[in-house]
């Protein structure tokens, strides 16, 4: 698909997508959201540049090899930060109890591991959408 | 033969399952079983657990954070699977 306007408004629209992609995954333990649907989000922003400028130059960005890394990276980081509590001398995945920063209620910078782990479910739901509408499209 | 044996299967099936059935609470009862403390818990300690506003995400992830693991693995599953599928055709 070839077209101007697309083109064109795909520009625009885009990084403010990426954005609230990245807003909702942030603020998952403050308002409603989280890694699941903010992850869903930034997905959708990058199958939006892949029906926008075609699927080569979405890969050259976003290419195999740097989907394999998220997924693998992003599901790792998940059980190494579980394995804090371990280490920690508690069970798998403790929160407060494991030393994470809890900080004040409410505030950006707290709730201890879970914006971190809704880091790594956005990472992990984005890059699994687009890996998936790649090669999905791929087969002819 | 077959066929017989097939349909007491089917009916001493029904027969566990009617009567498992028969033993479910009505719906909406304040005796549920649903209705526990954990509900409850979830609620009033949250805020001092979880240092979370928002719940849900302090339910998923503080609390049920093993259940939400298994969902990324399924994720992870998935992707495997579809890519092991998809590839075969455009490897040749």
């Amino acid at each position: 698909m070839d077209d101007l306007i697309v083109r064109t408004v795909t520009r625009i629209v885009v990084p403010f997508l990426q954005l609230y992609g990245i807003y909702v995954v942030l603020h998952g333990h403050l308002s409603p959201g989280g890694g699941f649907s903010g992850g869903a989000i930034l997905g959708a922003s990058m199958v939006l540049c892949t029906l926008a400028f075609g699927l080569e130059k979405t890969e050259k960005k976003f290419g195999h090899r740097l989907s394999a890394l998220l997924e693998s990276g992003a599901i790792l980081a998940f059980v190494l930060i579980g394995c804090v509590g371990i280490l920690a001398g508690h069970t798998f995945l403790t929160n407060q109890r494991a030393g994470f920063f809890m900080g004040e209620f409410g505030s950006l910078l707290s709730g201890g591991m879970i914006p971190l782990i809704s880091i790594a479910i956005g990472i992990k739901v984005a890059s699994t959408m687009v890996t998936l509408f790649h090669a999905i499209i791929k087969e002819k | 033969m077959r066929k017989l044996f097939a349909l007491l299967l089917m009916a001493g099936l029904l027969a566990v399952l009617l009567s498992s059935f028969l033993e479910v609470p009505d719906q909406g009862s304040i005796d549920n079983p649903s209705y526990n403390d954990v509900a409850r818990r979830y609620l009033t300690g949250a805020e001092h657990d979880t240092k979370a506003p928002n719940v849900v995400t302090g339910i998923i992830i503080d609390y049920r954070g093993f259940d939400t693991l298994g969902e990324t693995t399924v994720l992870f599953t998935a992707i495997a699977a579809v890519l092991t599928v998809l590839s075969v055709h455009s490897g040749d």
